[in-house]
């Protein structure tokens, strides 16, 4: 199963999460976690990990976000996205970590 | 002078004399250096190539006579009317740089003078009968300022970008497609499957070319069941959504409805027009309809190159382009700057600013002769199409950025092995890209490495840079901007 953008790369190691999480950090944009264990085309809405990450100012507090979801939600995908107040909607996503058994 | 002045509200009593006078006589309006276009006027700028010793007053006078309220000859009834009120009127000409024969003249149509949400008025109007006039030998429309009052008549989009990656559910980076090919010969069922391979490798669309719609060969009813069948199994395999651009245009209206209606029963997310040739009636009812029913629209701009290729006469690209936008495309082709078509660079940079933002401000250089204000009409994405292949991904990003639909026809099926590890080839390229310039490479100097990194995971990419490596598209534009 592909999932979206970077699903045709090899998995990213977590230096690599952080400069995407930089990137959009540096584009004003709110970084989000989101996570689902049933992912495919009909499902958009994904669970909440929290709320997006308003105040989020390094990569690094929102790749500890994303681990500590991961621990509990082992068994789940997990996204990060991007969302863009000016242009009022979403702007960036992509699946960081599959479950063991799907990797 | 009895037909002179005739200005509202001050009551000169006008006597009637029969004749031919010239556009620019004072007093006609149509040549007025002192006017200052009001914001809700109409503006155009056209390249007008007068008849030898016809002065270029006299030229653009006429221009904008006879695409507003004047004709040859003076009639006893205007005198019933308000002149002033409905003639367009030259305020402005000026040389062009290394064109003698040649000048710019920019008119100010009158609100008045158009038809709320209706783009064929507004063409009639302005690109009817006037280009084929006597006084000029060739007229070209540049540029087209719609005010915000006469623009909000209009639909726009559908749906716009916005809207269609969520319901695309894809973010972050530029959308890809591919037409399929053969264009025209495929039974139904091998179609689909070649809808099928290029989706499951890797590609977020599919289209039908400009030119099938219902042959022999291939009815429309039968490809679309195929067609189908193929786009609910790749997505059922990749976990991704995916779409066939099925190509409605038909002979009738009610022929494009019944396809639009059949694909949407079928769970199609997108459909397609050729707009210029289905005309602009049809395709803004095309546009209305997509946008009750939830259906993305793909604009192919078949036919555009008669218009638009010619640099003294004819509808320059980007008025086309924001016709497009207009009357409601949520994807049009735009040019591809590095592939085998026509389109200078800048002036198709320019053109995807038309298509996306919502101001955009005038500026020469890029071909712009006007500010337009789009007043939040949703944004149309613009597509790159044509001689494109995986080395040219980073310099399409580069310049594009997200919002644009890359097609890789022969780029995808044209792979060695086949359609399905072409269109990988493609997607793993365009991830590389889109990964290391959010890292913050460059991609114009970095963009071979990128690639070549790329391909060390990916042999499908390995094999399609190999295949095209060598090839180079290095033609002279034959339209390009005034230097």
């Amino acid at each position: 199963m592909k999932l979206e953008t970077f699903s045709y790369l090899p998995q990213m190691s977590d230096a690599d999460i952080k400069k995407q999480i930089e990137y959009i950090v540096k584009n004003g944009w709110y970084p989000g976690i989101e996570y689902t264990e049933t992912p495919g085309p009909e499902n958009a809405y994904w669970t909440f990990w929290k709320l997006p990450f308003f105040n989020a100012e390094t990569p690094e507090e929102v790749l500890e976000e994303i681990q500590e979801c991961q621990r509990n939600n082992p068994n789940a995908y997990i996204k990060l996205t991007g969302y863009d107040n000016k242009r009022q909607c979403q702007v960036f996503s992509f699946v960081v970590y599959k479950p063991q058994a799907a990797a | 002078m009895p037909n002179s002045n005739p200005t509202r509200g001050k009551g000169d009593k006008a006597l009637f004399e029969a004749g031919v006078k010239e556009y620019s006589a004072q007093g006609r309006y149509y040549y007025d250096p002192d006017y200052t276009p009001n914001p809700t006027d109409v503006l155009a700028a056209f390249r007008i190539t007068p008849q030898e010793g016809v002065p270029w007053e006299e030229a653009a006078a006429a221009v904008a006579a006879e695409s507003s309220s004047g004709t040859w000859t003076t009639v006893w009834s205007d005198h019933l009317t308000d002149q002033a009120r409905y003639a367009g009127r030259t305020y402005k000409i000026e040389p062009i740089p290394g064109q003698e024969n040649q000048f710019m003249a920019y008119i100010a149509y009158p609100l008045d003078l158009f038809e709320e949400g209706s783009m064929p008025n507004l063409m009639s109007s302005i690109v009817g009968n006037v280009f084929g006039f006597k006084a000029i030998r060739a007229l070209r429309l540049e540029d087209l300022h719609i005010p915000p009052v006469l623009l909000k008549t209009f639909q726009g989009p559908p749906h716009g970008i916005v809207v269609e990656r969520d319901l695309l559910n894809k973010y972050g980076r530029p959308l890809l497609g591919a037409t399929m090919k053969p264009k025209l010969g495929l039974s139904a069922k091998n179609y689909g499957r070649v809808v099928y391979e290029a989706l499951r490798g890797g590609l977020d669309f599919t289209k039908d070319d400009e030119n099938i719609t219902s042959q022999p060969f291939m009815r429309w009813y039968d490809r679309a069941r195929f067609v189908m069948e193929a786009v609910h199994k790749a997505e059922a395999e990749t976990g991704e959504r995916k779409g066939h651009y099925l190509n409605v245009t038909a002979g009738d209206m009610e022929e494009m409805y019944r396809r639009a209606e059949d694909a949407k029963a079928l769970g199609s997310r997108i459909i397609m027009v050729d707009y210029l040739t289905v005309g602009f009636t049809a395709f803004a009812s095309l546009s209305k309809w997509c946008r009750r029913n939830g259906i993305l629209l793909h604009a192919h701009r078949a036919m555009h190159a008669v218009i638009d290729r010619q640099k003294n006469h004819g509808i320059h690209w980007r008025v086309l382009a924001k016709w497009a936008r207009i009357v409601g495309a949520d994807h049009v082709h735009n040019g591809t700057i590095v592939g085998k078509l026509e389109g200078d660079r800048v002036s198709t940079l320019a053109v995807a600013d038309l298509l996306r933002e919502d101001f955009v401000l005038a500026n020469k250089e890029w071909g712009i002769f006007f500010d337009q204000p789009w007043v939040s009409m949703a944004a149309t994405m613009p597509v790159a199409s044509g001689g494109i292949h995986v080395w040219h991904i980073p310099e399409l990003v580069a310049l594009f950025g997200d919002d644009v639909v890359l097609q890789f026809g022969g780029g995808t099926l044209g792979h060695p092995w086949g359609n399905a590890p072409g269109a990988t080839a493609n997607r793993v390229a365009l991830e590389a890209a889109v990964k290391a310039r959010n890292e913050g490479r460059d991609l114009l100097r970095e963009g071979a490495q990128i690639l070549k990194e790329a391909a060390r995971f990916s042999p499908a990419l390995q094999k399609a840079m190999e295949t095209w490596k060598e090839i180079k598209f290095d033609y002279d534009t034959v339209d390009s901007l005034d230097r």
